[in-house]
């Protein structure tokens, strides 16, 4: 990856997250933690990858993406803002009653939102529908999904990963943003989804297995995926819950409270920072 | 066709109205979960392949893949048995389907007891009150192959999701295929009478118009209404009904907790209170049989629809 693009989509996926933080800071609830470890893969996504248009959330020809880990929706509204579907200020008004930004993401509400989720799961399933509706209309458009890897214990999303292989659908790439902690713990603990790939592959998929805060891995990835014919991909990307805010960082606890208002301060201080040493290194 | 007198299961009406709506518009889109034959969706899986998508017995993935292919401007018919379409998808079709008010056709076939021998595992006596909670909803249940035909047409038309429950068995044909107009919303006053009204769906409607003729044998002048829609539902007519008869018997291939008679009795409490007596499957499971038998164990009848008849004018009369 160009050094210039590094260091753009590097910016960018902290100023995700700090919309991240700002949303759940204001919202007084939400989840930071699983939404800062998909920052990266976010940024990448809607800087680097998605063909949409802000100006035409609903274009018949654009890629589509679905949060299938919907609670990680402070992640992609903070992408959507930073990309110009809405203003930034409207982060603060995440969770409140009036505001567009529900607590799991609404395909009614938010402008390029392509479906609701927040119910663990489904995502792939609607990501299939997608995928297949691309095939019907011989449009080129791809699909894009993230789940997480708690989320993998949900069999539906078997269900999904049998449907996607039997049906080729090769316009589809999942990324398994496996930050290794869920709400009761470790995933390997609790039930262990592991090893993500293995059964990945072995239910038809094209796999490969990044860290998930890498660009370059990233890009490779995607990039590797879009060759794929005859079938669905998933990138499952090695990623630590929290990414970024230090004190975040690998804690369970951090899935689904909101930071008060000394973490928050320390938070933004320490995500602040690092935005200002990009800058002036760059 | 369908004729008048005629037997026919509404799930064959389905088959055939499928294949109709997929001549006529490319956006529709069918899936099955490994049922296509006996729900019929095989007939649109043969004039359509390219439209069609088995999903395997994984009902909750089959409503989700409905979900995306809808919100890419497609409308879909996903089909199963009652029990697994309402049941084991519920929250797929709560979440990603009526929340999202994406145009997707839970069409369920073999509901009710008239499954028959298959016992209470596939008898789904829950399904239209599962759906009922859940807003953005509609709830059609027609009561024979013509209706069904017409319903499918209107369902196809509107826009947000839908359920349709379909029987497994032939039922007579009741509506004139020439003349009868179905309204989503819309009841439809079969008979007019002055001292009881019958309100029935789906296969009850028949035996609706059975015991009509036998309390007008006694001298009692019995209403029949067929409540297609279940929601929304038609307040006017039964407004009209309880002012106007003073008395209601609701009949319904369902529990009597959560389906047509709920739903009747809480409009009836809300604006004219006149009695209501529900006859259906009295919150019991099925079991297996054949179709007389169970139709009789479990007092779905037009000599069960007369005799509730009857207690609802004595209750009127105080």
């Amino acid at each position: 990856m160009e050094t210039s693009k590094k260091i753009m989509l590097t910016k960018i996926a902290d100023e995700i997250r700090l919309g991240i933080l700002e949303g759940t800071y204001n919202a007084g609830s939400g989840h930071p933690g699983g939404s800062l470890s998909c920052a990266d893969i976010m940024a990448y996504l809607y800087f680097a990858e998605l063909n949409v248009n802000p100006d035409d959330p609903k274009n018949d020809d654009r890629d589509r993406f679905v949060l299938s880990k919907g609670h990680a929706a402070p992640a992609l509204y903070a992408a959507l803002a930073l990309r110009g579907f809405f203003p930034r200020e409207d982060l603060k008004t995440l969770r409140q009653i009036d505001s567009h930004l529900q607590g799991h993401p609404d395909m009614n509400k938010t402008p390029g939102v392509d479906i609701s989720t927040g119910s663990l799961g489904i995502g792939v399933s609607n990501a299939c529908g997608m995928a297949i509706a691309a095939k019907l209309q011989n449009k080129s458009y791809r699909v894009y999904a993230i789940t997480g890897d708690g989320e993998l214990q949900e069999g539906q999303i078997w269900e999904s990963a049998m449907f996607a292989s039997h049906y080729g659908l090769d316009n589809l790439i999942v990324f398994a943003d496996a930050n290794k902690l869920q709400i009761d713990g470790r995933t390997t603990d609790v039930l262990s989804p592991e090893p993500i790939d293995k059964r990945f592959e072995a239910f038809g998929w094209n796999v490969t297995r990044i860290n998930g805060h890498d660009f370059d891995q990233i890009e490779a990835a995607v990039d590797a995926a879009k060759q794929v014919k005859g079938k669905p991909s998933v990138i499952v990307c090695d990623t630590v819950k929290g990414k970024g805010v230090s004190f975040m960082e690998d804690k369970a606890g951090w899935h689904g409270v909101a930071p008060k208002e000394d973490e928050y301060k320390a938070a933004v201080a320490e995500v602040t920072a690092r935005i200002e040493k990009i800058v002036q290194e760059a | 066709m369908a004729e008048i007198g005629m037997k026919k299961e509404t799930r064959v009406a389905y088959g055939e109205t499928l294949v109709e709506l997929g001549a006529k518009n490319e956006k529709i889109v069918v899936m099955d979960a490994d049922l296509s034959g006996s729900t019929k969706t095989g007939m649109f899986k043969k004039a359509y392949p390219d439209r069609f998508y088995n999903a395997g017995i994984a009902e909750g993935n089959m409503v989700g893949v409905a979900a995306g292919l809808a919100a890419s401007g497609y409308t879909v018919f996903v089909s199963s048995f009652a029990m697994f379409a309402s049941g084991r998808a519920f929250e797929q079709i709560r979440n990603t389907v009526a929340y999202p008010k994406l145009n997707v056709k839970v069409c369920a076939s073999h509901a009710g007891i008239t499954v028959g021998p298959d016992g209470a595992t596939h008898q789904c006596l829950e399904d239209i009150g599962i759906m009922r909670t859940i807003p953005h909803m509609t709830i059609i249940n027609p009561a024979d192959a013509v209706e069904a035909r017409l319903a499918l047409i209107a369902a196809a038309e509107h826009d947000g999701p839908v359920y349709m429950r379909f029987g497994r068995s032939a039922v007579p044909v009741v509506f004139d295929a020439d003349t009868y107009q179905f309204e989503i919303g819309k009841g439809v006053e079969l008979r007019m009478g002055s001292d009881v009204t019958i309100i029935a769906s789906g296969i009850t409607v028949e035996m609706a118009l059975k015991a009509a003729d036998m309390l007008a044998a006694e001298g009692i002048s019995a209403r029949v209404v067929n409540m297609a829609t279940i929601k929304p539902i038609d307040r006017d007519i039964i407004v009209k009904a309880a002012k106007e008869t003073g008395a209601i018997v609701t009949a319904e291939e369902h529990n009597i907790i959560g389906g047509l008679g709920s739903a009747v009795a809480e409009v009836v409490c809300e604006t004219v209170p006149v009695p209501v007596r529900r006859v259906g499957v009295k919150d019991k499971f099925g079991r297996s049989g054949n179709i007389p038998e169970l139709l009789s164990h479990y007092k779905l009848t037009p000599e069960e629809i007369v005799l509730q008849a009857k207690a609802a004018i004595e209750q009127k009369k105080g």
